[in-house]
């Protein structure tokens, strides 16, 4: 067995790296609600979490205990029980699955005696299987709906049928603009495709060229994570919880973080997509050499920030907390000043800052808008996005057939 | 003049629907028996009578004035509207003069009642189409109505602060100044919630059209107040037929004629200002003098003058034991509360206690106004409409 381990180190590399993303994006996901109900409650005048842990820190971790612990219901008169267990499990892997061919960074490095990146899989085909890998997931959705053999989620189940199928339309058109200017499939060269700067200070980001392309792609990829104002599968006032009302317990936790890990893969697509992925905005030019420090000085105003709560907070055992956690952030700040730490963490610096910024789009847009009604979905999706994408596509070929000549 | 709704054919192609009674839109506990194709509604059914309290019945056992807390209960989102009406027909039984400071504070505070009842009809119709922020803006400000209760009443919703004859106590003096504050706030909140909704386009979309109410259905289905003026006619009790002082007051009487959700918001947020008006004018223009009419076998004598006179001591006993008898006769009347016309009617046998009391409830009417919208509706239309024609289950099933 080892003797076989060793000689396909790169398997035993792929399992580690499988792991440790998967670790990264569950806690990724977890924080994410707990982002999401801090911004939404100070948007609403609210403070939000602030009991578990110093402002709510590990709200998380007590919300995911509850899932443990809930009693499991499992209904005797489903559908079909197979499906009806099988279904949140199918969400949730699907959602986990598409993070696999996301690149972080453009770095290299050494694992193991193996020279690996900081991706899962460099596949030619990335972005064709991030699409298929999440239009899969509409299944998930409609299964639960059907085998809950009850009228809320079949409702549920239907509206998100139709809305993913959809969207997914629109989502796919918007992406073949970014295609014709790329010129690849894979996500890695498509990032690296957008290097270097237009006028010397204008990223040559997808964003600018295919602005339409990005909207398109960005309104369709909240409709298909089912988030407002799209959210008809789960509309609490219309259809109670939707197509997850008679799911409980874990079954319920799976489906939620299905949803959340569904935003941050949309979230880092657009990224990767339109705003250069990993690439910084600044230009590489020494000028502008400085900004390598940014994710260690960012860190270090962190710790700066925990270490003010740690004198400020009034409850013990959350200032030692706060201090605890300011020890870390200030410890990861020196450690990124190493030299092989700085060039690595560039990439996932801006990546992740990129792809907060779209997280946070995605929570502002659930507190400021009203839901739209299920023949209005369809309208704007079939007699607005989808002509928009289409066309957009036919002057983007236009463009790069002329340019080519 | 109402025609018939006919039953559609059954098929096996149609899905009945229970909405409620636990269910996060039925506010409270109203039960829609919908008909459904896919998500069109063909058939929808209110059914009530969840929240029963016998209220009605409960009036014929007590004394005139231990009746007041009852009717807080009544429409628990406009509590002081439900106090005025009932203490009106009881003075008008008893023919009693009300002084002009305690009507005006009963205006003062029944406006406010009106602010906060139309504040939650916003919040909630808003959470209902999805808009969860205004929601809770809206509430945030319902606060400080009902802080303002509080300090006058020491309750923030049950206020049971209006007496037969005048109010129960003078308010407190910091009672002014918050009332001050309040209305130097309001109207800028009422714009950040034009701004989330008035102008949005898929709330636009969610409300233009939806429901629409014709001013020959609302007249059918004897719908008053917000209701009726969105559907065309500008009729309110306040300037028709003016109670504790109503005439003393500017207004306007916002109408539309869409009689739609939109129109229905509409007239409401503009409701909100012009209460405010009310509100602003009570509070400038209040006149000094007792909070209590004179009428000693009614109103409970001063707590000074009861350590002081004999008389005062006897009708304190009096009134407390025995209660006050009206003469025989009955009378019915009427007030603009917050969802439309709110009538009480009373019949009085000569004796301590009510012989019957009658509630006219806008909410009833409201409620079923629903098997009359929501055919031809989808499902998500029914939770905006539901919201948007505002009732109370409390009022409902009294």
């Amino acid at each position: 067995m080892s003797e076989w381990i060793s000689r396909h180190p790169e398997l035993l590399v792929a399992g580690l790296k499988a792991g440790v993303l998967i670790f990264v994006l569950l806690t990724a996901v977890a924080y994410m609600v707990w982002f999401e109900r801090k911004l939404i409650a100070h948007i609403q005048s609210r403070w939000g979490p602030y009991r578990v842990g110093p402002h709510g820190l590990l709200q998380p971790l007590a919300d995911g205990l509850k899932f443990l612990f809930k009693e499991d219901i499992i209904l005797t008169n489903v559908t079909s029980r197979f499906v009806y267990l099988f279904a949140p499990f199918l969400s949730l892997a699907l959602a986990l699955l598409a993070v696999a061919v996301i690149p972080f960074g453009p770095e290299e490095f050494e694992l193991l005696g193996t020279r690996t990146g900081l991706y899962v899989a460099d596949i030619n085909v990335g972005l064709l299987f991030v699409l298929a890998v999440t239009s899969l997931g509409v299944y998930g959705v409609v299964l639960a709906g059907w085998s809950s053999n009850s009228k809320y989620p079949l409702l549920g189940g239907l509206r998100s049928a139709a809305q993913m199928i959809s969207y997914e339309l629109a989502l796919t058109f918007a992406v073949v603009g970014v295609l014709l200017l790329a010129g690849t499939l894979s996500l890695r060269e498509i990032v690296d495709g957008q290097s270097g700067t237009w006028a010397g200070f204008l990223p040559r980001w997808h964003v600018f060229p295919q602005f339409v392309a990005f909207v398109c792609f960005f309104v369709a990829g909240v409709a298909e994570t089912n988030r407002t104002p799209f959210d008809l599968p789960e509309a609490e006032s219309e259809l109670v919880a939707g197509f997850h009302t008679e799911y409980s317990s874990l079954k319920f936790a799976m489906f939620f973080m299905a949803e959340y890990a569904h935003i941050i893969t949309t979230s880092l697509l657009v990224t990767i997509l339109f705003f250069g992925g990993w690439l910084s905005p600044f230009p590489d030019t020494a000028a502008w050499n400085f900004t390598r420090f940014l994710p260690s000085v960012l860190t270090a105003v962190l710790a700066l920030l925990f270490f003010r709560d740690a004198f400020r907070l009034t409850n013990q055992y959350h200032r030692v907390l706060t201090f605890l956690i300011c020890m870390g952030l200030a410890g990861l700040a020196f450690l990124l000043l190493h030299p092989t730490a700085l060039v690595l963490a560039q990439g996932p610096f801006w990546l992740l800052a990129k792809t907060g910024m779209f997280l946070f789009v995605f929570v502002w847009t659930r507190a400021t808008l009203p839901r739209f009604r299920y023949d209005q979905l369809m309208a704007f999706g079939w007699k607005l996005l989808v002509p928009l994408a289409v066309l957009n596509v036919f002057v983007t070929s236009f463009v790069v057939a002329w340019r080519a000549d | 003049m109402v025609e018939p709704i006919a039953p559609p054919p059954v098929s096996a192609e149609t899905m009945t629907l229970n909405m409620g009674p636990q269910h996060p839109s039925t506010h409270g506990v109203l039960r829609l028996i919908l008909e459904l194709d896919g998500e069109t509604i063909l058939r929808a059914t209110p059914d009530i009578g969840f929240l029963h309290t016998g209220i009605e019945k409960n009036a014929e056992k007590l004394y005139y004035s231990q009746v007041i807390p009852l009717t807080d209960r009544i429409d628990y989102l406009a509590p002081l509207s439900n106090n005025l009406v009932f203490c009106l027909a009881v003075e008008k039984l008893l023919k009693l003069q009300i002084p002009p400071r305690a009507q005006w504070i009963r205006v003062l505070l029944t406006e406010l009642s009106r602010i906060n009842n139309h504040l939650v009809w916003l919040g909630t119709t808003a959470l209902e189409i999805g808009a969860m922020s205004v929601f809770l803006y809206c509430f945030r400000e319902r606060e400080e109505v009902l802080k303002i209760f509080e300090l006058c009443s020491g309750q923030r919703m049950m206020c049971s602060y209006f007496r037969i004859g005048g109010l129960a106590v003078e308010p407190p003096l910091d009672f002014y100044s918050r009332v001050d504050g309040f209305l130097k706030m309001m109207p800028a909140r009422i714009d950040d919630y034009e701004d989330l909704l008035t102008e949005n386009r898929i709330w636009l979309g969610r409300t233009k059209g939806v429901g629409v109410l014709s001013l020959d259905d609302a007249l059918a289905y004897s719908i008053t107040g917000p209701n009726l003026r969105a559907s065309g006619l500008a009729y309110d009790l306040r300037k028709e037929c003016p109670y504790s002082g109503y005439e003393n007051f500017t207004f306007d009487v916002p109408s539309r004629s869409e009689g739609d959700c939109y129109a229905r918001y509409s007239v409401r947020i503009e409701e909100l200002r012009q209460s405010l008006r009310i509100v602003r004018q009570a509070l400038d223009g209040l006149p000094e003098g007792p909070i209590q009419a004179d009428a000693p076998g009614v109103v409970l004598p001063d707590r000074d003058k009861m350590k002081a006179e004999m008389e005062a001591l006897i009708y304190h006993f009096k009134l407390v034991v025995d209660g006050f008898a009206p003469p025989a006769g009955e009378v019915y009347f009427p007030i603009e509360s917050p969802k439309g016309e709110l009538g009480c009617y009373l019949v009085s046998d000569g004796g301590p206690r009510p012989w019957r009391m009658r509630w006219r409830g806008p909410s009833l009417f409201n409620v079923q106004l629903l098997a009359k919208l929501l055919p031809g509706h989808l499902l998500a239309d029914a939770v905006a409409i539901t919201a948007s024609v505002d009732f109370v289950l409390g009022e409902v099933d009294r």
